[in-house]
């Protein structure tokens, strides 16, 4: 029984606190099922069906924790677990940092869970996966794609009555067409809470009709350019930027902190179009209304305007620095305008089309400079054109620097990381002088 | 490709119940009741993976303890042939009802998946080995080694760095042992016990007047070791501009230089763009070869199965059928070895049963092999696996990852003085930073820790903002000198990423220090706001 409903898993959570004997005590208890299915070559290469549910427990005697856990749970087991717990806590060495738990809090229900997503079976995935290799098949391309769905709930409670419970699912699509010779490539990506809103037909055809529009690409010459980034890249290459943390600001080591000391709260640290904030709430991404002290999360703007409005503060670098803890954001969300993709580009005098980046890596945390490279499908735009696809670039480029060169932004639509995985609302958006460094070869 | 942050999956465990062993006869039984199970649904062929992985982080901070959590992950994942294609299903219910419903789940997933009328599975002929035993040749298990000892020697590390002058420091000590059993319907019943360790520091300084930092990394290397690699040996050490490691690592030594070497980094000059000669030492070398080497020699990667994440490879099977593809000058040697101790890929057999090797991928600069599986074995010609199968953890599916791929010395007795005195212009980079790299491994561009610039043979300062960018071949080719058997040393990932879902593997890269000639350098300063 992987997923428990929150009335079994509190049963069981106060089972275990009544072993415990610790000053304090927090008991976690997750579980997942799911499966996924991946292919090549126009065909199943792995796929899999996965299960699995444990159970920790924390406790605490002063500044020292111990922790433990197990994946049995009759009544001995679970004595056992809370015992081994308060062994390690009285050998653990005190951390400074530690902070009291909790007591009881009111957490909004969230809307994390679907039942679509949640009953798919290795048929029904099947099915799903074999629509898009009719569609590559049928355009004479090899597709090679994944697909993965997962259901879960994570529930916590605490020796001082926080009890806090949340029940998610999760689809991820994504797929990449190439012709037998490997000169052509073009990729699509989508991610949903609910699975009745994926056709993987659909976008298999936008990934072989970047594909097809990819042969023949000419080579420009690297230097700065106005960029047209579809928002599976902007996504990317902004992830980096995403933790807005008062912590290293403060310290003096992150892009976030001042010259001569400070951070950069309340400054205007991007162009006055940009505006990012998390709402666990938004219908389209959906996150958890808890963190995993136990803090409730609720809309929090980041960036508003371009002015950094405000960065995390854990709980116990916010005692340190008196203010209200804020929790990491709990999903992401850019405000985008009014535009479609075809408007910016129908905007763009001279520029690229960027349909995807890839290995993005840090070079300097200071700048927040980021290297990586556009791939599957990359064209060149002339009054608000597309007139041809281009080999791909190396960048060097900042995201921080990136948003200070905004011009336009399109409308926010759900997009998902391509290395995380991790999904976003994020708008395409058209950037002047971004740096491309050098050519490459790869197709 | 090398991930930029630790694989953390698992539940939080005490040290006592790490160290209890899970008697391999109850395995044995467990795992012939999936295997039996799969073939009455219809396997053609299964096997049974019982694995239990353990980790130990001890993670620090100037002068407190930031975490200590002992996490396991114990279950069983179960891959079967079924109608022609592969089906996997994995439960943490290690019981012999809970195998047996993972095994039928896995028969339905191929038995769908069939239906997609997929190309039949061609496994490689492998023989069973029987009832068979491997486990890393450690001297002193990390998980036994009290908790107290790790965190005295990580603080100590720290207070070396904050007396000598750090703003922050951050030290960890991350352990692995994998306790792995495998069955399969070929007869093999194969018991492992796998140890890794990876030491690690970053000192931090900081010029807030100018609002600039810069971080110097640990010189240590993740190892298939035990706590031994934390006892220095002198004769574990090559003296250089500072002090490099082999075998043994001297935290406490390099925490002293790295201190010293950060403050350095903030006032140094930023570096020329152009063209330099590299002299590249191994612990910023084996990040290089990983990226341009390794990947693009994974046969997964060559055939297509990685084109929707990781990417495919510019060396294709036409180039290595020519039998005269120059991937790299003559100096470039380069193996696959599964079998190097002391090495993270080092393990007695892969994931699928099969007995590790060692081969050759680049002779003499020319491509003459792959890294291949059993599925994929006959696809180049090869009459059984190179035993390259592994899966993070039970819950997921072995695929083809990356064996241990090292360039070996050079045969003419060099030292890394005698490369540096003969070059005009060029840098020496020590320790591996930024890496990126494109999807088919032609253009790269990599960072490191520390850079020096030489000039007429000799180091005449420190460099910064140093990164180089080259096309692979041209700049394996452009390699003109290989340091001899006594610079050889290990570097390492111990997570790189591939495959979805994303799985983390460890793997080592072997070098000497290595001239490249004539490299492209560019400037990484930018400013912001």
């Amino acid at each position: 029984m992987p997923i428990y409903t929150k009335e079994q898993a509190q049963a069981l959570l106060k089972k275990v606190l009544s072993y415990s004997k610790a000053e304090e005590c927090e008991v976690n208890l997750g579980g997942s099922e799911g499966g996924n299915v991946r292919y090549a070559l126009n065909a199943v290469s792995t796929a899999g069906d996965i299960s699995n549910v444990g159970l920790s427990v924390t406790s605490v005697y002063g500044k020292k924790a111990g922790s433990a856990s197990i994946d049995q749970f009759d009544d001995a087991s679970l004595e056992r677990v809370v015992r081994r717990a308060e062994e390690l806590a009285q050998l653990a060495p005190e951390n400074p940092e530690y902070m009291p738990m909790l007591g009881p809090r009111e957490f909004k229900e969230s809307i994390t869970f679907n039942a679509n997503t949640a009953t798919m079976t290795p048929e029904s995935r099947a099915e799903m996966v074999g629509k898009s290799l009719q569609v590559s098949k049928d355009s004479k391309l090899n597709a090679a794609g994944f697909l993965e769905n997962s259901s879960g709930f994570n529930a916590m409670m605490n020796s001082k009555g926080l009890f806090a419970y949340n029940k998610s699912s999760d689809v991820t699509f994504s797929v990449t067409t190439r012709n037998e010779a490997g000169t052509i490539s073009g990729y699509a990506a989508r991610g949903f809470t609910d699975v009745s809103k994926l056709d993987t037909a659909a976008a298999t055809r936008v990934a072989c009709m970047k594909a097809n529009a990819s042969a023949n690409a000419k080579a420009l010459e690297p230097g700065k350019y106005t960029v047209i980034l579809e928002p599976v890249a902007a996504t990317y290459m902004m992830e980096n930027m995403f933790r807005f943390d008062a912590r290293s600001a403060e310290e003096g080591r992150s892009f976030l902190s001042k010259k001569g000391g400070g951070i950069r709260l309340g400054e205007q640290l991007v162009d006055p179009k940009v505006t990012i904030y998390s709402d666990p709430f938004n219908p389209d991404l959906p996150a958890s209304t808890w963190n995993g002290d136990g803090l409730p999360r609720e809309k929090t703007l980041w960036i508003d305007k371009g002015v950094v409005k405000n960065l995390s503060y854990s709980r116990y670098w916010a005692q340190k620095k008196g203010v209200e803890p804020i929790p990491g954001p709990s999903n992401i969300i850019m405000q985008g305008g009014d535009a479609t993709l075809e408007d910016l580009i129908k905007s763009t005098e001279r520029g690229i089309l960027v349909s995807r980046l890839w290995y993005i890596r840090m070079v300097d945390p200071q700048s927040l400079l980021l290297t990586g490279l556009t791939r599957d499908g990359t064209f060149y735009i002339e009054n608000g054109k597309i007139i041809h696809p281009v080999k791909n670039f190396r960048f060097n480029e900042s995201p921080v620097i990136m948003l200070n060169n905004l011009e336009a932004l399109g409308k926010t639509e759900r997009s998902i990381s391509v290395e995380s995985y991790r999904s976003y609302l994020i708008p395409p958006m058209k950037i002047r002088d971004f740096t491309f460094s050098s050519l490459s070869d790869a197709v | 490709m090398a991930m930029p942050s630790l694989n953390s999956y698992g539940n939080t465990i005490d040290v006592q119940r790490a160290l209890e062993g899970i008697d391999v006869r109850l395995k044995k039984q467990l795992a012939d009741a999936g295997l039996n199970t799969a073939k009455s649904a219809g396997a053609s062929y299964a096997d049974v993976r019982i694995g239990r992985y353990l980790n130990q982080f001890v993670i620090t901070r100037e002068n407190r303890v930031i975490n200590v959590a002992n996490t396991e992950s114990f279950g069983v994942g179960i891959r079967v042939i079924a109608n022609g294609c592969w089906g996997f299903a994995a439960t943490n219910e290690v019981t012999k009802e809970g195998i047996a419903k993972a095994a039928q789940r896995a028969v339905a997933v191929a038995k769908a998946n069939a239906k997609l009328g997929s190309a039949p599975v061609q496994l490689a002929p492998q023989k069973g080995y029987g009832e068979v035993s491997w486990k890393t040749p450690i001297e002193k298990n990390a998980f036994e080694v009290p908790i107290k000892d790790k965190v005295d020697l990580l603080l100590g590390t720290n207070a070396v760095a904050m007396n000598g002058g750090a703003n922050f420091v951050n030290s960890m000590i991350f352990a692995v042992n994998e306790q792995k059993y495998f069955a399969s319907t070929d007869g093999s019943y194969i018991d492992q016990d796998v140890h890794r360790l990876y030491p690690t520091f970053t000192v931090t300084k900081i010029d807030a007047a100018s609002n600039s930092f810069e971080t110097r990394r640990s010189l240590s290397s993740p190892v298939g070791m035990g706590y031994e690699y934390l006892t220095p040996l002198a004769d574990q050490k090559i003296s250089s501009i500072t002090p490099l490691y082999k075998q043994r690592y001297d935290m406490l030594e390099d925490v002293k230089f790295a201190t010293t070497q950060a403050a350095e980094k903030v006032k140094s000059k930023s570096v020329e763009p152009g063209k330099y000669d590299l002299v590249l030492d191994p612990s910023h070398l084996w990040l290089t070869i990983h990226e341009s080497v390794g990947h693009p020699t994974e046969l997964d990667r060559v055939l297509g199965y990685e084109a929707n994440f990781a990417g495919t490879s510019f060396l294709t099977l036409d180039k290595w059928k020519s039998g005269n593809f120059a991937f790299g000058s003559k100096n470039v040697n380069i193996v696959g070895d599964k079998t190097q101790l002391g090495s993270l890929g080092a393990v007695g057999y892969d994931d699928e049963g099969v007995a590790c090797k060692k081969w050759d991928i680049i002779k003499d600069g020319i491509l003459v092999n792959y890294q291949a599986i059993r599925d994929q074995a006959h696809i180049i010609g090869l009459k059984e696996s190179q035993g390259c199968c592994y899966a993070q953890s039970w819950q997921d599916v072995q695929f083809q990852r990356m064996p241990n791929v090292s360039l070996q010395p050079g045969k003419t007795p060099m030292a890394v003085n005698d490369m540096i005195k003969n070059v005009e212009k060029g840098i020496y980079i020590i320790g591996d930073g930024s890496f990126s790299i494109d999807q088919q491994r032609y253009n790269f561009q990599f960072g490191g820790q520390l850079y020096y610039e030489i000039k007429n043979g000799k180091i005449v300062g420190m460099l910064n903002d140093v990164a180089y960018q080259a096309n692979t071949r041209e700049f394996w080719n452009s390699c003109v000198a290989v340091c001899d058997e006594r610079d050889y040393r290990l570097g390492g990932s111990f997570n790189d990423g591939k495959g979805q879902p994303s799985q983390s593997s460890a793997v080592s890269h072997g070098s000497s220090t290595a001239r490249f000639n004539g490299v492209n350098v560019i400037n990484t300063k930018r400013k912001i706001g």
